[in-house]
């Protein structure tokens, strides 16, 4: 039997209007145990909360329109695209799969994640990869103040510019920034871009598909002085 | 010796700087940095000793012990959940993390607690396969550093608990220094090996109230409306934090009052912030009532529950079920004299031993050390966590049944009296021998 070709698979079209958020949301988790439409599309959002959250499969969704709050929550596998701005916590604790944004995002955007990429083609606000544990996250626009707060894995790109305390009490996570940072956080320092930074760092730019050339950001880490207590370091806790 | 006599009963130790204070001073002096310790906190405060049940007499009638049943079930979680708690007995076992606690210690609690039907809970730090096996009942905690966090854990979990603050540290972060995080706590955490692990003490993803409605609504979509949902806060303005958690929706609440215990914070957290649990499981069972929600909303009080008195008391007071953490470790063994020569190398002793932070704990269970932690046996353990909610069962009961109760939940106020002033407001029940509850009778 030949493969359906990709344009020709039937797309669910769900309007939340018509039926319940969680309606949606547990047809989307019946996926995982049952085998469903790979493809949907989710009209007249409204702003609602939790939209496609929790999802465990190899689907996608486009949503079209605003969504609140913890959009993709916790996403594993599925695609989940937003055609307009997203609430706080948009991808919260993703595990993986993808999750993109067209427009801006509300502040804790991919705050904990574990896996997976966060693309945010506009702006985002405070906190934005609060905390983040493995998760790569992409920004066209500027981050607002405390991004990448104690953020312990994964990458976050920001092309425009950072805001105050950029990566407080950071850990291993690396931050690639292109315009300006407002503010380093306690332990984060700008580190040398060497060759295998650029290479991720384009890796990144690409999948994200956001045009920028690698040689123009400059990375931030930790310089690893809170790690451990200690007498010398007591103003920085 | 006479002059050593002399000396004893001419010497006047200082109230206000006395040799337990001095050595603190000394040692901030030597070390420039603040005592992190485990334990609870140590200072003597109003407690569940300051009440005392009435029994029955004349006017009440009791039940005969042995022979007359008395029930202990609950279930938890009847608000919103799909599949509440059932559980056979209202004690249950309080977060306790796997990196906080040994392998062994965490699967002991397990199966003590699942050998007389109750729930335990997990921790700053995630779910382990093994604590998952060996707990029928097991509730997931969200915390805000979400370590371990995933939605695959969520989902086997029995109930979400989204902790907002306990007891020990209400307001504070948590923190594991770097002796217990060995390579798989590392590797749980998402964190390097032999740090000094940091969390945070507010959620990332949410502040406030409102916010927290959308929160629980979120994980109730991605379970899929069936686990309780529990909130968890530290006994602090109790009254506001349940009747906010009520309105975020709430399924049980968790009061942890300031006697709770920690693995590992600043000793003057521990000492000097939040309220005693007698006067916040009142205030909590109050602010339930208010709107018209007790018994809808489950309330679970926790934060020195040592003895089966101390149940029925929080019971009688108005709480669905108490939580035990310190009392269950001391259970497995911690403080025991069995260890008191090896907690003197530590410079400590049994009876005194709270340096659960440093990872050395010569019984087993506050340590990631595999040589200490063998020494617990995870079966021995066990059983000894069931014998041990087992009594705290039979002694609640038989106070129960001595107030005439065919169930403990069934216990009201109106059985107890204060021994104190202070316990009498707090509890607002009458000082023993009279009709006065300071602070509620008219003068």
């Amino acid at each position: 039997m030949a493969a359906v070709p990709a344009e020709e698979v039937a797309v669910e079209v769900v309007d939340l209007e018509k039926i319940s958020l969680r309606e949606l949301n547990q047809r989307l988790h019946n996926l995982a145990h049952a085998p469903g439409p790979s493809a949907w599309r989710v009209v007249n959002p409204d702003g609602a909360h939790a939209v496609a959250c929790g999802i465990d499969v190899d689907v996608e969704v486009a949503i079209e329109g605003h969504v609140g709050y913890y959009c993709a929550g916790m996403n594993k596998r599925a695609t989940v695209r937003v055609h307009g701005n997203a609430g706080p916590g948009v991808a919260e604790n993703m595990m993986s799969g993808q999750v993109l944004v067209d427009g801006n995002a509300s502040q804790s955007a991919g705050a904990t994640g574990r896996g997976g990429l966060l693309v945010v083609r506009g702006d985002a606000s405070a906190r934005c990869g609060i905390s983040m544990k493995g998760i790569d996250i992409v920004v066209g626009g500027s981050v607002g103040h405390l991004s990448a707060f104690m953020a312990q894995r994964g990458c976050l790109v920001v092309c425009g510019d950072a805001g105050e305390a950029l990566g407080d009490s950071i850990y291993e996570a690396r931050l690639y920034i292109r315009g300006e940072v407002a503010e380093l956080g306690a332990d984060c320092v700008e580190k040398e871009v060497r060759a295998e930074h650029r290479e991720q760092l384009g890796g990144l730019l690409e999948a994200a598909g956001i045009d920028a050339d690698p040689a123009d950001f400059r990375r931030y880490g930790s310089a690893r002085k809170l790690y451990n207590f200690t007498i010398d370091n007591a103003g920085a806790y | 010796m006479a002059a050593e006599t002399e000396r004893a009963w001419n010497l006047r130790e200082s109230h206000l700087f006395d040799r337990t204070v001095i050595a603190e001073i000394q040692r901030a002096a030597r070390e420039g940095i603040y005592d992190i310790r485990g334990f609870g906190a140590k200072r003597h405060v109003p407690h569940f000793d300051d009440l005392l049940f009435l029994g029955a007499s004349i006017s009440r009638y009791p039940l005969e012990g042995y022979r007359e049943r008395c029930a202990t079930d609950v279930t938890l979680g009847t608000r919103f959940a799909k599949k509440p708690l059932e559980l056979r007995i209202p004690v249950t076992i309080a977060g306790m993390s796997f990196g906080a606690l040994s392998a062994p210690a965490k699967e002991a609690l397990g199966r003590g607690a699942s050998e007389v039907g109750t729930s335990t809970t997990t921790g700053d730090g995630g779910m382990t396969p093994e604590e998952r096996e060996h707990s029928e009942t097991l509730v997931y905690q969200l915390l805000p550093s979400r370590y371990g966090m995933n939605p695959d854990d969520l989902r086997k979990a029995d109930a979400i608990e989204v902790v907002v603050g306990q007891g020990a540290k209400p307001g504070g972060g948590g923190m594991l220094l770097g002796h217990k995080i060995s390579d798989r706590v590392a590797e749980m955490r998402d964190l390097p090996r032999g740090i000094d692990q940091r969390s945070a003490s507010r959620h990332p993803d949410w502040t406030g109230p409102d916010d927290l409605e959308i929160k629980i609504g979120e994980l109730r979509e991605i379970t899929d409306w069936e686990k309780p949902v529990f909130v968890k806060v530290g006994a602090t303005r109790t009254y506001y934090d349940v009747q906010l958690a009520v309105k975020a929706g709430a399924d049980v609440i968790v009061v942890d009052g300031m006697q709770g215990g920690t693995a590992a914070t600043q000793d003057v957290f521990i000492e000097h912030v939040g309220i005693p649990t007698l006067p916040a499981t009142r205030i909590a069972v109050e602010a339930l009532q208010e709107l018209g929600m007790h018994r809808q909303v489950q309330l679970i009080v926790s934060g020195g529950i040592r003895t089966g008195a101390d149940v029925a008391k929080a019971l009688a007071l108005g709480a669905d079920a108490v939580s035990i953490g310190t009392a269950a470790l001391v259970a497995l063994g911690d403080n025991s004299p069995e260890y008191d020569e090896q907690y003197r190398q530590l410079g400590s002793a049994a009876g005194f031993y709270d340096d659960y932070q440093a990872g050395r704990d010569p019984a087993g269970i506050s340590t990631q050390d595999d040589e200490l932690a063998a020494r617990l046996d995870p079966v021995v353990g066990g059983r000894k966590i069931a014998n041990y909610l087992r009594v705290l069962t039979l002694e609640a009961q038989t106070l129960a049944r001595a107030c005439g109760k065919s169930h403990v939940l069934n216990l009201e106020p109106e059985d107890l009296v204060a021994l104190t002033v202070e316990a009498a407001a707090m509890a607002r029940v009458p000082l023993a021998g009279t009709d006065w509850i300071p602070g509620a009778t008219p003068t």
